[in-house]
């Protein structure tokens, strides 16, 4: 991680900022809204669930529940990565209708926590059609990055209703 | 003090819905004949308290019919009233209404006034009638009062027939501790007693305890009250209707018939006293319903002093009760000392009792309420530490040196206290089968009714203990059982006399557990299922070839698929189908398994084999690759490793293997769920028979580990169900294993290849 003290995007001043905290995943810097992270684990390992897209890597066991952990690399259609001890998963807890669904995300590295102003986030562009386009809530720039803010309800919510495929790989 | 009552009504409806389960009960039995007078005392006490409570909360409706339900009661409790079917039959009714009243004020739903209106002209109806008066047996047959055959409307009421009502009374009254605690408050009553007639209380605090001691929420007070006036004892009564049984209330009248009265109520508490000793009732209230039941034992002692003081207005008035008084009179020759004396002598225990009688009602049963959410996160909590316990037995198991053994004995009791716990836990989610069983005496009464037969219900095993879980959803399809046993089990009467049968039938559930589950049966003895009528029924529909030749077994198993069960099917067997692929379907959900053995003509029986509980199950552990699957043991047939000479192929892909005399299909898992395995030769692996709807079929899987009981968790809570699995588990090392959902694994493998897309469209 980069030992910058906790960069301010511009604008912090502005009521209704909302902090987000970032992370890698094949180079590009993605922020998921802070609120909805429960922890950040290691990985450890899932349990295979058939007939599950192969970006749901499966389930795991977090204290007593089971939890599907979605790579995020896999379900944008990067390529993929090797699990190791240092593969970080995000566990979110999303909305998903009346109810509360926790999920793990696995991504390469966790960066930063940003707060970010309404105003200067831009809506993504649209780039024909793309589902995933979807899951982005819009982009924002910081330290000339840009950073792709999810809106992590739609993902995990796309990808626990995804279609069933016949067996996984 | 302003107090919100808003939430005592959930607690006010549960436990009045329990109050109306056992009147239903009492009801039933009190039809069924039997004659015991704490049966209406149960009766009463439900209308009673859902009275009270329904005025306290303001539900008006319920109050008022309740009320004139009481009315009725009371009368059949003094005996003025027999309970004969007609009026069990009113009461029934009663009793559903009430259900319905309280269920459409919880849900806040109107009323159905209507038929409150109905109800309760009916009821008025009867009052209006004259009561026979001939005292009801259960009076008579009472053993608290074996001295007390007298008429009980004079009994009653020992002081007004003489139209000589006293000049006022002196009322010691004495609450309870826990008179305070339970919302009532003693001024108000003294105003209340105040507005009958000029009062003077005196107030007792000889029992007040020192402050420090002091408990704010305990009444010690006692009051001493004379009132004045020519009131009757029954309204004095009823400003305490309240408090009954939550305190000791001493009624003595003064005046001219007075010291008449005050020995016979006095002789009433004895008597009271001497029934609450020898049928040590459960509750306070019992006592007091037995004093009251009681009192028809006054007018003996009444009579005695009467007249030996004067002569009484009584007896002219009540010339049944001069015969009784006879003897009385003549064991107590000497004037005014000997009554007097025996009723003081009597009141010693009667007021030695009442302790005891308090402590009993303080003890309530010793349960509380807890709601299910809890109880499973604590389960939840137990599991978890489960895990962590054998995750560290599994790191203690290399280490060594003495300290090391030390440690690992210490694990060892550690696991043993833990699987304490999660018994006790499990434990606390059982309840009695009675729960569900006890619908059924009504039910078997109202379409036995019906339907003109006569049917006699046995219940046995009803303190089975079962997950409530399981209680919850094992309901409907042993309704349904049940249902189709009375309809087309057994027959008319007149059929079953020209079959050298007893005229009644019998239908019998029966509940017991049988190695880790539980197994209830739905008997019968009426005409039994019809072997070849299903047969041919089963083979016009299809569902047969037909010159198939089926086992018996088979045979009876084709009534449970579905569409089987129409009206098309010819009628006399056919009805049992009615909804039986439900009941299947719902016992299979739940783990568990259908069963059908019948004979024609002497009846037939459905066992069904239920999971002590839905959040524990009996896996055996199987390893497909690297992927490890739980197969619950209850589906499992057996375990074979496969020889050569078995296996056939049917076409290119489909292998059957011979067992015995059945072909069954192989279903490779690793094929199925696309996973890498270790062995692709079916001689390397073992083939699981399974077996789901009366199909089975062979699993090949790698190897078998070990069988444990898992903890069943929900792939849904955070994911989606998947078809084919049941739920997810923790194994000892925290991994996470899929449970097998053998009917949904099956259905895979048929759905497999032609008809994937339609799969992944039911998936979608």
């Amino acid at each position: 991680m980069r030992a910058a003290a906790m960069p301010i995007a511009p604008g912090d001043a502005e009521a209704g900022t909302t902090q987000y905290l970032s992370f890698v995943c094949a180079g590009e810097e993605y922020g998921v809204e802070i609120l909805c992270v429960q922890e950040i684990k290691g990985w450890e390992g899932v349990t295979r669930v058939p007939y599950t897209p192969a970006y749901l890597l499966g389930v795991m066991n977090l204290r007593g529940v089971i939890v599907p952990v979605i790579d995020l690399r896999l379900r944008f259609g990067l390529p993929p990565r090797a699990m190791d001890g240092s593969t970080v998963v995000i566990v979110v807890r999303v909305r998903a209708g009346a109810a509360e669904k926790t999920a793990g995300v696995v991504v390469d590295a966790v960066s930063e926590v940003y707060s970010v102003a309404p105003a200067n986030i831009r809506q993504a562009p649209d780039l024909g059609g793309s589902p995933d386009g979807a899951c982005v809530r819009g982009l924002t720039t910081v330290d000339e990055k840009m950073v792709m803010l999810l809106d992590i309800d739609r993902l995990v919510a796309s990808c626990i209703d995804a279609p069933e495929r016949a067996g996984t790989a | 003090m302003t107090l919100d009552l808003a939430q005592f009504h959930e607690t006010f409806f549960a436990e009045s819905f329990e109050a109306l389960d056992s009147m239903e009960a009492a009801l039933l039995k009190l039809s069924a004949g039997e004659a015991d007078l704490e049966l209406v005392n149960t009766i009463f006490r439900v209308a009673h308290s859902i009275k009270g409570g329904s005025a306290t909360f303001g539900f008006s409706d319920i109050a008022a019919f309740t009320h004139t339900l009481e009315t009725l009661l009371d009368e059949l409790r003094s005996g003025k009233r027999r309970a004969d079917a007609a009026l069990v039959d009113t009461l029934l009714r009663s009793c559903d209404l009430m259900r319905d009243m309280l269920g459409a004020t919880q849900s806040k739903e109107p009323i159905d006034k209507a038929r409150v209106g109905a109800l309760h002209a009916e009821i008025e109806l009867v009052l209006e009638t004259p009561a026979d008066s001939a005292p009801i047996d259960t009076v008579a047959g009472t053993a608290a009062m074996p001295a007390a055959p007298a008429p009980q409307d004079s009994a009653a009421r020992p002081v007004q027939p003489a139209d000589e009502a006293p000049t006022g009374w002196r009322i010691h009254f004495v609450p309870g501790p826990k008179l305070l605690r339970n919302g009532n408050d003693p001024l108000r009553l003294l105003r209340e007693l105040a507005t009958l007639g000029p009062c003077d209380v005196r107030v007792d605090a000889k029992w007040v305890p020192p402050l420090p001691e002091l408990d704010p929420e305990e009444c010690r007070l006692s009051w001493r009250i004379e009132l004045e006036g020519a009131i009757e004892e029954a309204a004095i009564k009823a400003v305490f209707d309240w408090v009954e049984g939550e305190c000791d209330l001493n009624l003595e009248a003064f005046g001219p018939a007075a010291e008449a009265t005050a020995t016979a109520v006095t002789a009433a508490a004895v008597t009271a006293a001497a029934a609450a000793t020898s049928v040590a009732p459960t509750s306070a209230q019992a006592v007091t319903a037995q004093a009251i039941a009681a009192e028809p034992a006054a007018p003996e002692a009444t009579l005695t002093q009467a007249t030996a003081m004067n002569p009484p207005p009584q007896v002219s008035a009540n010339e049944g009760l001069a015969r009784h008084a006879a003897p009385a009179t003549n064991t107590a020759p000497a004037p005014t000392a000997a009554p007097e004396e025996s009723a003081a002598k009597a009141a010693a225990p009667a007021t030695s009792t009442a302790p005891a009688a308090h402590g009993a009602a303080s003890g309530d049963g010793g349960s509380i309420r807890v709601s299910i959410e809890k109880i499973d996160e604590l389960l939840n909590s137990v599991g978890e530490l489960v895990i962590t316990q054998s995750v560290l037995s599994q790191l203690a198991a290399p280490l060594e040196g003495r300290e090391a053994e030390d440690l690992r004995n210490a694990l060892g009791q550690l696991e043993r206290h833990m699987r304490g716990l999660q018994e006790s836990v499990m434990r606390v989610r059982m309840l009695p089968i009675s729960v569900v069983f006890n619908r059924f005496p009504r039910l078997v009464r109202d379409l036995g009714q019906r339907l003109g037969k006569r049917i006699e219900l046995r219940l046995t095993g009803d303190s089975t203990e079962l997950d409530k879980t399981v209680l919850e959803k094992i309901g409907d399809p042993l309704v349904h059982l049940v249902r189709n046993a009375i309809d087309h089990g057994i027959e008319t009467p007149e059929v079953r006399l020209a079959a050298g049968k007893p005229a009644h039938g019998v239908i019998e559930l029966n509940a017991y557990h049988k190695g880790g589950n539980v197994v209830v049966e739905v008997s019968d003895d009426g005409g039994g299922l019809r072997r070849e009528k299903i047969l041919a029924k089963a083979r016009e529909r299809g569902l047969v070839s037909g010159d198939e030749e089926l086992s018996e077994e088979r045979v009876f198993n084709l009534i449970f698929a579905p569409g089987f069960s129409t009206a098309d099917v010819v009628s006399d067997v056919s009805g049992r189908g009615v909804g039986m692929d439900v009941v299947k379907r719902n016992i299979n959900e739940l783990g568990g398994h259908v069963q059908i053995h019948s004979s024609p003509g002497k009846g037939s029986m459905v066992r069904i084999r239920l999971p002590l509980t839905l959040a524990i199950l009996d896996g055996q552990l199987a390893r497909v690759g690297e992927e490890v699957y739980v197969v619950p043991i209850v589906s499992i047939v057996e375990t074979i490793q496969v020889r050569q000479e078995q296996v056939g192929s049917i076409a290119a892909r489909a292998q059957v293997f011979r067992l015995r005399d059945d072909y069954l299909p192989i279903i490779r898992l690793y094929e199925l769920f696309g996973i890498e395995p270790q062995y692709t030769e079916l001689l390397d692996g073992l083939l699981m028979i399974v077996e789901a709807d009366g199909k089975r079929v062979g699993l090949f899987v790698d190897e078998l580990m070990s069988q444990q009981q898992v903890v069943i968790k929900s792939l849904e809570t955070n994911f989606r169900p998947v078809m084919g699995f049941a739920g997810a588990t923790m194994l000892g090392d925290g991994r996470v294993a899929l449970i097998l959902d053998i009917p949904g694994v099956i259905s895979r493998f048929h759905n497999r290849e032609p008809r994937r897309d339609a799969a992944q469209q039911v998936a979608a």
